[in-house]
C-alpha cells in the first residue's frame, strides 16, 4: 500500500498529465466563460454604470456554470475506459485519490478562473478597487464549487445525458457560495470590510472538503453498480 | 474453507427481475482455475463483479483473497502513455513486477511512451494484459479477456494464466471461447435446461 | 417491544404493510378532523389582524405547509442515512414516496406565499429570506426527484437519492443562512415577509392544529403511497401473492 502522499500525487500527476494532452477540453469551460460574459455585456448594455453595478453578480454567475460545465468530463472518461471502477477496487483509501481529481479539476477551473478574473472584470468594468475582493472570493469559494460539484458529477456519470441533471442537482448547493461571493465584492465596491464573507466561503470550501469526498465515494460506487 | 483464495456461499442474485443464480458455492484454492461459461446475459459478468466488489446486490457470502479485475472494459486511460498507465497501477498497489518487465511480458516493449490511444485494441488489450503483472494479487478474475487479440494474444493470456496458477494463485475467467486451461473447473451460467 | 425489536419490525416491509392499515385509518380521521378544525377556526372564527385584516388568514395554510416541506426533507435526509448505513430497504421506499408529498407542500407553501403577498404588500413575489429558501428547497426536491427518474435500476436509484438526500440536509443550514443574509445586504431593514409578530392565543391555536393536521395528512399520504410500492416492489414473494390472489391455496400456475 502506498503512503497517503504518494497516492495523491500519483493521481494528481496522472490527472494533470491526460488534461495537458487534452488541452482543448481543459479551455472550453474558460472560453465559455468569456463568451457568456460578452453575451451579458450584449445583453444588459455597455454604460459603465449599469454593467459595473452588475459584475459580481454577473462574475460569480458565470462561474459557477463554467464549473458545471468542466464537471461533465470530471470522471466521465475514466468511467468508460474501465479506470474509475480500477481506481474504486485498488485505490484505498479511496478519498485520497478522489481529492487529487478534483484538485486537479480545480487547478483547470477555479484556479484558473481566478487567474483570469482580472480579465473578466476589465470586460465587465469593474471597478478596480474591487478587483482584489473579487480574487479573493474566487479563490476561497471555488474549492466548494468543484468539491460539491464532485458529488454531482459522480452521482451522474453513469447516466447518459447527464448533463441537464448534473446542473440540476449541484445548483441549489451552491447557492450560499454565490451569495457571500458576489455580496462580499458588492459591499467591497461599497467600501465595506468584508473579512466576515471571505471567512465565510473559506468555511463552506473546508466543509466541502471533509463531506463532499465520501459522498463522492458513495456516489462513485454506486454508479458504478450499474454497468 | 481455510487456504481457499475464493469461496462464495449460498450466493443468489437477481438482476432485473430475473433470478441469474440461486445458492451458488463455488470455492478456489492455490493452482486453481475455474471457466464461466453461458450464453450472454446469464450472469458471468454480475459474478465476477459481485466478487470484485463492485455489484453488491446479493444474498449469500463473498469471501476472497486479495484479487485484480479484468472487465470488458479495459482499465486503461487513452491520454496517456503505456508507462504512465502502468506506473499508476503500480502506485495504487506496489509490489508487483516493474513495468518495463511487465510490458516485456506481454511483448509492447517499446511502446512505453506511446500513448494509449494511438495505439489498436489488441495492443491496448496488451497493456491491459500487463497490469495484472504490475500489481500483485492471487486471484484474477478476468471477463472475457481474450477478446480483441490475435491468437499470438490469445496464447499470452493463457501463458499467464498458467503462470499465474503455477505461482500459487487463482483464476476465475468468463469466456465464450474455450480456454483450454488444464486441469480447470467449467462453471455454465444460466437457464436450468 | 424494545427499540431493537421495533428497528427491526420497521426494516420488514411485511410487517409495515399490517400495520398500515390500521394506523393510516387513525391518522387519516386525525388528519381530517384536525385540518378541518384548523381551517375553519381560522378562517372563519380567528380575530382578524388589526394590520392586515383577512388577508392575514392565508396564514393557516401557508405557515403548516412551509412547516412540513422542510421537515419532509430532513426525514429524507434520515431515511437517506438509515439507507446507506443499514440498508435498510424500507428506508427506500420512504425517501421514494415522501418526495411527491414534500414537492407539492412546496409549491403549496411558495403559491400561499403569494397569495398572502398580493393584498398585503402589493405584489404576488417577493424575494424575501423565507420565499427564497423556499424556492430553493424546491429545487432541492426536484433533484431528488429527477434523479429517482433517471437511474433505471431501483436499488441504484434509491442508493443515489439518499446521497443526495445527505448531501442536501447538510447544506440546508448553510443555504437558509446565507439568503437570511443576502436578504439583510439587499432590502436593509425590511419587514420579515412570513414572520408573524407575537400572536394571541385566539390566533395561534387554529394554526397549531393545522399544523397538526398537516403532519397526519403527510402520515396519511405516505403510508398509502408506501402500501402501494411496497407490494410493487414485493410482488415475487408469497405473501404478497397471497394478498392479491386473496387465497393461501392458490389457484394452478401465476
Amino acid at each position: 500500500m502506498s503512503s497517503p502522499a504518494a497516492l495523491f500525487a500519483a493521481q494528481f500527476r496522472r490527472e494533470l498529465t491526460a488534461a495537458l494532452r487534452s488541452l482543448q477540453e481543459a479551455l472550453n469551460p474558460l472560453v465559455f466563460l468569456f463568451l457568456a460574459i460578452t453575451l451579458f455585456a450584449l445583453g444588459v448594455g455597455v454604460e459603465p454604470q449599469t454593467l459595473g453595478r452588475y459584475a459580481p453578480g454577473i462574475i460569480w454567475v458565470l462561474v459557477l456554470l463554467s464549473n458545471l460545465l468542466a464537471l461533465e468530463g470530471l470522471f466521465r472518461r475514466d468511467f468508460d475506459d474501465g479506470t474509475l471502477e480500477q481506481l474504486v477496487l485498488l485505490g484505498q483509501p479511496l478519498f485520497l485519490p478522489v481529492l487529487a481529481k478534483v484538485a486537479a479539476q480545480w487547478c483547470l477551473t477555479g484556479l484558473a478562473m481566478t487567474l483570469l478574473a482580472p480579465l473578466a472584470a476589465l470586460l465587465l468594468y469593474l471597478p478596480a478597487e474591487a478587483l482584489g475582493v473579487t480574487l479573493l472570493t474566487l479563490l476561497t469559494g471555488s474549492p466548494a464549487l468543484s468539491l460539491f460539484g464532485a458529488v454531482g458529477a459522480a452521482l451522474t456519470v453513469g447516466l447518459r445525458r447527464g448533463g441537464v441533471l448534473l446542473a440540476l442537482l449541484i445548483l441549489p448547493l451552491y447557492v450560499p457560495t454565490l451569495i457571500f461571493g458576489a455580496g462580499a465584492i458588492t459591499l467591497a465596491m461599497a467600501g465595506v470590510d468584508v473579512s466576515a464573507q471571505i471567512y465565510l466561503l473559506t468555511a463552506i470550501s473546508m466543509l466541502s472538503v471533509t463531506v463532499a469526498p465520501f459522498a463522492v465515494q458513495a456516489a462513485l460506487r454506486i454508479s458504478l453498480e450499474q454497468s | 474453507m481455510p487456504g481457499a483464495l475464493l469461496t462464495v456461499a449460498g450466493l443468489s442474485c437477481a438482476r432485473d427481475g430475473r433470478v441469474l443464480f440461486d445458492a451458488l458455492d463455488l470455492s478456489l484454492r492455490a493452482g486453481g482455475g475455474l471457466e464461466l461459461r453461458g450464453p450472454n446475459g446469464s450472469g458471468k459478468s454480475t459474478l465476477l463483479r459481485a466478487v470484485a466488489g463492485l455489484y453488491p446486490d446479493y444474498t449469500g457470502t463473498i469471501e476472497t483473497a486479495e484479487s485484480l479485475y479484468l472487465g470488458h472494459r479495459p482499465g486503461i486511460g487513452a491520454l496517456l502513455t503505456a508507462e504512465e498507465n502502468l506506473v499508476w497501477y503500480a502506485a495504487l498497489r506496489p509490489g508487483g513486477e516493474a513495468v518495463s518487465e511487465a510490458l516485456a511480458r506481454v511483448g509492447m516493449t517499446g511502446y512505453e511512451r506511446v500513448v494509449c490511444q494511438h495505439m489498436s485494441a489488441g495492443q491496448q488489450r496488451r497493456v491491459a494484459l500487463a497490469r495484472l503483472l504490475v500489481c500483485p494479487a492471487r486471484l484474477w478474475l478476468l471477463d472475457e479477456p481474450l477478446t480483441a487479440l490475435d491468437a499470438a494474444g490469445q496464447d499470452l493470456v493463457r501463458g499467464l494464466i498458467e503462470t499465474q496458477r503455477q505461482a500459487g494463485g487463482a483464476v476465475l475467467c468468463a469466456t465464450h471461447q474455450p480456454l483450454a486451461l488444464a486441469d480447470a473447473g467449467v462453471l455454465t451460467l444460466g437457464p436450468a435446461a | 417491544m424494545t427499540v431493537k425489536e421495533l428497528w427491526h419490525k420497521l426494516g420488514s416491509p411485511r410487517w409495515f404493510y399490517g400495520i398500515s392499515r390500521p394506523l393510516g385509518l387513525v391518522l387519516g380521521v386525525l388528519a381530517f378532523g384536525l385540518l378541518l378544525t384548523g381551517t375553519v377556526w381560522g378562517l372563519l372564527f380567528a380575530p382578524a389582524d388589526y394590520q392586515q385584516g383577512n388577508s392575514f388568514r392565508i396564514i393557516y395554510v401557508h405557515v403548516p405547509t412551509a412547516i412540513v416541506a422542510q421537515s419532509v426533507y430532513m426525514l429524507m435526509g434520515a431515511a437517506g442515512v438509515v439507507l446507506l448505513v443499514w440498508r435498510m430497504k424500507m428506508a427506500d421506499i420512504v425517501l421514494k414516496t415522501a418526495v411527491p408529498f414534500g414537492m407539492t407542500m412546496t409549491a403549496l407553501a411558495l403559491f400561499t406565499g403569494a397569495v398572502w403577498g398580493k393584498p398585503t404588500w402589493g405584489a404576488w413575489w417577493v424575494w424575501d429570506a423565507r420565499t427564497t429558501s423556499m424556492l430553493v428547497l424546491l429545487f432541492l426536491y426536484f433533484g431528488l426527484y429527477a434523479l429517482r427518474q433517471a437511474i433505471p435500476r431501483q436499488e441504484t436509484a434509491g442508493r443515489a437519492c439518499a446521497v443526495l438526500a445527505v448531501v442536501g440536509v447538510i447544506n440546508i443550514p448553510i443555504i437558509k443562512y446565507s439568503v437570511d443574509w443576502w436578504l439583510t445586504l439587499h432590502q436593509g431593514a425590511t419587514f420579515k415577509l412570513t414572520e408573524a409578530p407575537a400572536m394571541p392565543a385566539e390566533m395561534w391555536l387554529p394554526l397549531l392544529v393545522n399544523v397538526l393536521g398537516i403532519y397526519c395528512l403527510f402520515g396519511v399520504t405516505l403510508i398509502g403511497r408506501m402500501r402501494a410500492e411496497i407490494v410493487e416492489r414485493e410482488q415475487g414473494t408469497q405473501w404478497v401473492r397471497e394478498l392479491v390472489t386473496g387465497s393461501v391455496a392458490g389457484g394452478s400456475g401465476s
